[in-house]
């Protein structure tokens, strides 16, 4: 078990008699890029409302560093430090892109201020705000976003804000970072940087990245593994190139 | 160096960030000084007491429709427990301490303790609710508070006769009123102002995001409304001492609509504008109030409506934009104070595209008839109007 960041052990859910998700066995190594692939429908994104506690498994566990993360509410998870994007970008639209950051720095510990030292402006306070400034321009510098760290979120154009939503989970500093389509609807140059992106992140971070795509160059490109769900079960799972020629699969995706 | 250290900070200190403190202040003194020097009549006053309140209001409510974006409209419920709260404590309080400041206090902080429970019960639906839904709980909290007050027999709250309440001096009251709405300006500011306030605009903006991110929802939620409550019903508090008596009658949905008027008017999540709103309002009221007087008393209503809507045409309809661009307060400012630019200070940062000139205007200053014209030169584009 400890060579594995991130387990599942036969997770699944139902849907009242609609198994969504059934015996899904992932076991992913730490430093790993991991993609999670399948036709529309297959339960992918499913898969991530239950890693990140939006929905409770109904069998099955699953368990970061060896600890049980079942059933666990969102905050928690997030704290225990799984971070996620979103399929559809969900940014705080009416807020500038390093404040997005710093929502994303304010649940850290070392960042630790009391409501009240906020409201009376104790000296805590002003090092805090000092700190978390200074760490979200870091991070920002890292996802070429610096310059536009002073725009609404929402005026940024749509590959600066997928790169802001992961810069923003980064930013919860996790150990685990689930990544939702993030090239969905990017230009071939825009997924090219991405790409560079998350890899920079693996290796700058020392980050394990699980990551749903349908863009296959992309998986190929990116993922180190690869399991493939089709109508909630596994079809598939093992290396890239392995599983992008084993029959089954091709004929999920192209059928006969 | 040292000096030169002192006026950084002192330069670093945004100034317009206690612009309203300042105001608020500023206005409060000068009222004072013609209250003592007996300038000042009774209907000013009043309206002064009237304003705080209002502001009072307007800015707690603006914590939870405008910074964490839910609807309530129950807040004169709030208000309302505060008001007889805190004006029964200071009808027992008074035989045995005085009328004095320690009363004042003590009814203050019983008033406000307990709408701040009434807020954070409030606040445990908020939790589940969202929306139209929430609004109707809340809702229905004022009615309930209300009638609650209103079905109490005569000794304890008074009953539909309403609460008989200790008058105050009417020369202190409203420098002590305005004394809390700068606390509460202070507290609400700087809440929003820090993490925790990103925190709340962040669930606003997307609460789905806000959980994935690590924000406790929950806490944040409770605590908003906590605050909110707390000042309704320190408003409350002030109203009862103001009016010196209370009447629950007073508290119905109306005046929760009409406190929701003044954060909309003031503009969604904007604290100043919510302060100029809320002080426009009930000086309007007031106002109509006494002058529109026998037959014309039906006016006051429809006239009020009218300015509303007009305020809010002025406010966002599209085909308005232009003149709101031209006669606003931030042009008004700019316009009085000319903006300082220094070449020697203004760095490649700042730097600004508009006023670098383009190459055909630089060509043109240094061309000053000292270089022949060449004929073969293209013509230089027309520029773009």
């Amino acid at each position: 078990m400890a060579d594995y960041l991130m387990e599942t052990k036969d997770l699944g859910i139902s849907f009242g008699g609609l198994k969504a998700v059934q015996a899904l066995n992932l076991s992913i190594k730490k430093n790993q890029l991991y993609g999670l692939v399948g036709p529309n429908g297959a339960g992918k994104t499913t898969v991530f409302n239950m890693l990140t506690g939006v929905y409770k498994p109904t069998f099955g566990n699953f368990y970061l560093d060896g600890e049980n993360l079942t059933g666990k509410n969102q905050e928690t998870i997030n704290r225990k430090g799984i971070a996620r994007t979103f399929q559809n970008i969900r940014l705080f639209n009416n807020m500038t892109v390093i404040r997005n950051v710093m929502v994303g720095l304010s649940s850290r510990p070392e960042y630790k201020c009391s409501i009240l030292t906020s409201v009376l402006r104790l000296p805590h306070h002003f090092r805090i705000e000092r700190e978390m400034r200074e760490k979200a321009k870091e991070l920002l510098r890292i996802f070429d976003l610096e310059d536009d760290r002073n725009n609404l979120s929402c005026n940024l154009p749509y590959g600066k804000q997928r790169k802001l939503e992961i810069a923003r989970a980064m930013a919860t500093n996790p150990k685990l970072l689930l990544l939702d389509e993030p090239a969905a609807g990017m230009n071939p140059n825009e997924t090219t940087e991405l790409m560079n992106t998350i890899r920079l992140i693996r290796d700058k971070f020392d980050m394990t990245i699980l990551l749903i795509e349908h863009d296959m160059k992309f998986v190929s490109g990116l993922c180190d593994e690869l399991t493939v769900l089709n109508f909630g079960t596994v079809l598939a799972q093992g290396e890239t190139r392995q599983v992008l020629n084993d029959p089954n699969v091709i004929k999920a995706y192209i059928g006969e | 160096m040292v000096i030169n250290n002192q006026r950084s900070r002192l330069s670093r200190i945004k100034w317009n960030h206690f612009a309203n403190y300042i105001v608020i202040a500023l206005s409060t003194t000068l009222f004072s000084i013609l209250s003592f020097s007996g300038n000042l009549k009774i209907s000013t006053i009043y309206l002064l007491e009237k304003i705080s309140i209002s502001i009072l209001l307007a800015l707690s409510l603006s914590l939870v429709v405008g910074f964490l974006g839910e609807l309530s409209l129950g807040h004169a419920g709030f208000m309302c427990v505060g008001a007889y709260l805190g004006g029964k404590t200071a009808a027992l309080l008074e035989p045995i301490l005085g009328n004095g400041i320690l009363t004042f206090i003590i009814a203050i902080a019983v008033g406000g303790a307990v709408a701040a429970v009434c807020g954070f019960v409030i606040g445990l639906p908020a939790l589940r609710l969202k929306g139209d839904y929430l609004a109707i709980v809340t809702l229905a909290f004022g009615e309930i508070v209300k009638s609650i007050f209103q079905n109490t027999s005569a000794d304890t709250f008074g009953g539909a006769l309403g609460l008989k309440t200790p008058r105050y001096n009417r020369e202190y009251l409203f420098i002590y009123a305005f004394i809390i709405v700068i606390v509460a300006l202070a507290v609400i500011q700087n809440l929003m102002r820090s993490k925790h306030g990103r925190a709340i605009t962040a669930i606003r903006d997307n609460e789905i995001a806000a959980c994935a991110t690590g924000i406790n929802v929950t806490k944040y939620k409770l605590i908003v409304f906590l605050v909110s409550s707390l000042f309704a019903g320190i408003a409350g508090v002030l109203y009862s001492y103001s009016n010196f008596q209370v009447q629950s009658a007073k508290f119905g949905y109306n005046y929760s609509i009409e406190i929701l008027v003044m954060v909309v008017l003031g503009g969604m999540g904007n604290i100043n504008g919510s302060i100029i709103a809320a002080t426009l309002i009930t000086f309007l009221n007031l106002k109509l109030a006494t002058v529109l007087t026998g037959d014309l008393a039906v006016l006051q209503n429809l006239l009020y409506s009218l300015l509303l809507i007009l305020i809010v045409i002025y406010n966002n309809a599209p085909a308005l934009s232009r003149v709101r661009g031209k006669y606003n307060l931030k042009s008004l400012i700019a316009k009085v104070k000319k903006p300082k630019v220094d070449p020697a200070i203004q760095n490649d940062d700042k730097a600004y595209w508009a006023n670098i000139p383009t190459k055909i205007e630089m060509d043109e200053i240094i061309s000053v008839d000292a270089t022949p014209q060449d004929p073969y030169k293209a013509d230089p584009p027309k520029k773009e109007k």
